[in-house]
């Protein structure tokens, strides 16, 4: 070392690459500003706003049934929770009292979707790490979730199921057989998972030790979700505020110490077995009752601020509205999990390598219509 | 002038040569990535190609044409000579290694008597394709997958070689013939004992390694790199790549089978005469092709399971694992061989 570090004629030089906005493992278009020096990540800079539909701006001409639509193009993958978390607003801000029919089915229906959006992503963390085969996988089950949305309410992924006041239709008669049937049938395919990649020995060589995130630096950079939960922070909503019937079941929080990629990794693939309990306490007894309490076409919240979280497939979602009383909004402001867990990425992808960098984002789970709204 | 000349009739009859191994190499690489898609597809509870011709056969071909027939861009600021030089680089040295491959018994174009030196060494030259058309392109991808291309197959390149000198030495001979001859009472992998095994495990590493294929494709690494050191190709010039990726893939297959599994010859047991004499009537070129197909099953089986390793993670495993591996047991081959222990 000592000899090359003499020769004064070789000089190395940093260089920059974009990474993105089309690129494989970013997912969607965004782009990250690289700083290489070799294969040594120096700098991380996202670029966002390829995607920006200026969704917010668009809420404030909208009528408040209209936004809950809007709230799907965000993060596409919950967009059952999303569109939960503007019908939540609504209702509690009208004081509307939903049936319990309808709290049972929106959780069931939320936890359907997570199951779905971790598929997704576990299939899509394989293909990150050159794991082909894993995407299929993720796929094929992912695609019996899909299914039973399809039956129910027509749409198999942006699903507007959930209207203020209730859902849009009744449950399907095949309903509760088909998800016992894709429980049984995932209860199967889990531990597939787990020996496919998970224990996987270049698997771990690539994700174990990278990208730690401290519980201090979670904290502080405002990550959520599963993300966060990874690194030791306790942010689960559906414990600490609980909405629909999350306070009627028992289940696990996970919470991992490590905060590397594999933890991130583990806590998602855990977070399915939490979400299978969750649906089989609440299958077999789904209430009856009214699928929408009444309400007036065209919905007018008292003047006020309202703000209502949801804990979606990624994290902290939140709705804030500022309303005058009008049919819409005065202002509108979302807060998406994947944008405050995206800017982690350069505080801890320092020093690390390309390939580094494609394990801890494709951990991170991001959605970029979520980032840039 | 009722004959041709001496020289004539050599030159013709290698042309003949030389055009049947070119269309035999493209019409096996055309095979090739019909299979490789299928395995895919059979590891991915998919179907794979099954429109184009029963069973999709005639996929690969609809896609060839596809290739050729698109156009060609060359960047702007591409030092075009080198670029367009490059692909040509590296199938010319995947077409070299095809004629001293010992199909089937005297189905062999030139058996020189450095044949496995030869082979070892015109497998090499590819990474220079690799190296000039990542650095032609003036792409950072491209040119960062070339350099770690190059780490990559200059360190395997050590360990192939290595694990094949363990069978020269149980062998004395550098000659693919002889050294398929030496088989004729058991392949090597049977008769070599551990040594032969731990060769035979590290050569299906390195040569996985050295073909670019996954888990070790960090050359192309699709996931970091758009695709590597073939960002900027296109049409038939990608093309090119890709019938060299194969063809390497074919030959290191054949290496490895006529090294480790005895060539074209059949499966013998001691003395198992009928067992025996019935093995002797499956001719040695499907023998061969058997074995071959053997080793790239399981060179794919990598392809389709394994996540891919991190650039350190490479190198570590090769000169840290590896090599001190092939190194040792490379001495105790020549242990074993100069006491005379193997059967």
């Amino acid at each position: 070392m000592e000899a090359v570090k003499e020769n004064k004629d070789l000089k190395t030089q940093e260089y920059f690459v974009n990474m993105g906005p089309q690129h494989p493992s970013t997912h969607g278009v965004l782009r990250l500003m690289l700083g290489l020096d070799g294969e040594i990540i120096t700098k991380v800079e996202p670029h966002i706003g390829y995607i920006h539909r200026s969704i917010e701006k668009m809420c404030e001409f909208d009528n408040y049934r209209q936004i809950v639509h809007l709230t799907d193009r965000m993060d596409y993958l919950s967009s059952h929770m999303n569109n939960e978390a503007v019908c939540l607003l609504i209702e509690d801000a009208l004081e509307i009292e939903v049936s319990d029919r309808v709290k049972v089915i929106r959780t069931i229906f939320s936890e359907l979707a997570r199951l779905s959006s971790h598929q997704l992503w576990w299939a899509a963390t394989g293909m990150d790490l050159g794991a082909l085969t894993a995407f299929l996988y993720g796929f094929r089950d992912r695609e019996m979730i899909n299914d039973i949305f399809e039956e129910t309410c027509g749409a198999r992924l942006t699903m507007n199921y959930n209207i203020p006041g209730g859902v849009m239709f009744d449950l399907h008669p095949n309903f509760v057989q088909r998800v016992k049937d894709f429980i049984a049938h995932f209860k199967t395919k889990l531990p597939e998972y787990d020996e496919l990649l998970t224990d996987n020995v270049i698997f771990r060589m690539r994700t174990e030790g990278i990208g730690v995130i401290s519980k201090e630096d979670a904290i502080s950079y405002g990550l959520s979700g599963p993300t966060a939960r990874a690194s030791g922070v306790e942010c689960d909503l559906r414990k600490s505020h609980p909405y629909s019937a999350y306070d009627r079941v028992e289940f696990k929080e996970i919470i991992l110490e490590d905060g590397d990629a594999f933890s991130r990794y583990k806590a998602r693939l855990l977070e399915m077995w939490e979400s299978m309990s969750i649906i089989e306490q609440l299958i077999d007894n789904i209430p009856e009752g009214d699928i929408e309490a009444p309400t007036k076409a065209l919905i007018k919240l008292p003047k006020g601020e309202f703000y209502q979280r949801v804990e979606t497939a990624r994290g902290d979602f939140g709705v804030y509205v500022v309303s005058e009383g009008g049919k819409s909004p005065f202002r509108l402001k979302f807060r998406s999990p994947s944008f405050s867990n995206l800017f982690v990425l350069d505080h801890i992808a320092k020093g690390s390598k390309i390939a580094d960098l494609v394990a801890m984002m494709a951990t991170f789970d991001l959605v970029v219509p979520d980032i840039d709204r | 002038m009722s004959t041709f000349s001496p020289g004539w009739t050599m030159a013709i009859e290698w042309m003949i040569i030389g055009i049947t191994l070119i269309l035999f190499a493209a019409i096996s690489v055309i095979i090739l990535v019909y299979v490789e898609r299928k395995v895919a597809a059979f590891f991915q509870l998919r179907i794979g190609p099954n429109r184009v011709g029963p069973y999709g056969i005639f996929q690969t071909v609809a896609d060839f044409i596809k290739l050729l027939m698109k156009e060609h861009i060359t960047s702007k600021k591409a030092d075009k000579f080198l670029f367009n030089l490059a692909p040509f680089i590296i199938v010319t040295a995947a077409f070299l290694g095809i004629g001293a491959i010992p199909f089937a018994l005297g189905l062999h174009v030139f058996d020189i008597n450095i044949g496995v030196f030869y082979l070892t060494a015109v497998s090499s030259v590819g990474v220079l394709g690799i190296l000039l058309g990542g650095w032609a392109g003036n792409n950072k991808y491209s040119l960062i997958g070339a350099l770690r291309s190059g780490a990559q197959i200059v360190s395997y390149e050590l360990s192939i070689t290595l694990s094949i000198l363990t069978i020269v030495v149980l062998v004395g001979s550098l000659q693919l013939s002889e050294i398929i001859a030496s088989q004729e009472t058991g392949w090597w992998i049977i008769r070599g004992h551990l040594p032969a095994w731990i060769a035979f495990v590290i050569f299906l590493i390195a040569g996985t390694a050295e073909t670019n294929r996954g888990p070790f494709d960090l050359a192309e690494a699709e996931s970091e790199l758009t695709a590597g050191f073939h960002t900027e190709y296109s049409g038939i010039k990608f093309a090119m790549f890709f019938l060299a990726e194969y063809l390497s893939l074919f030959i290191i297959a054949s290496v490895g089978a006529t090294v480790f599994l005895g060539g074209w010859l059949p499966f013998h047991i001691g003395t198992w005469a009928a067992f025996n004499n019935i093995m002797d009537y499956i001719p040695s070129i499907i023998w061969f092709f058997g074995k071959v197909a053997g080793l790239i099953g399981i060179i794919m089986w990598f392809k389709w399971t394994f996540p891919r390793l991190r650039i350190d993670q490479l190198l570590v495993l090769e000169w840290k694992y590896l090599l001190p591996i092939n190194l040792v047991n490379l001495l105790l081959v020549s242990f074993i061989a100069l006491m005379g222990w193997y059967f």
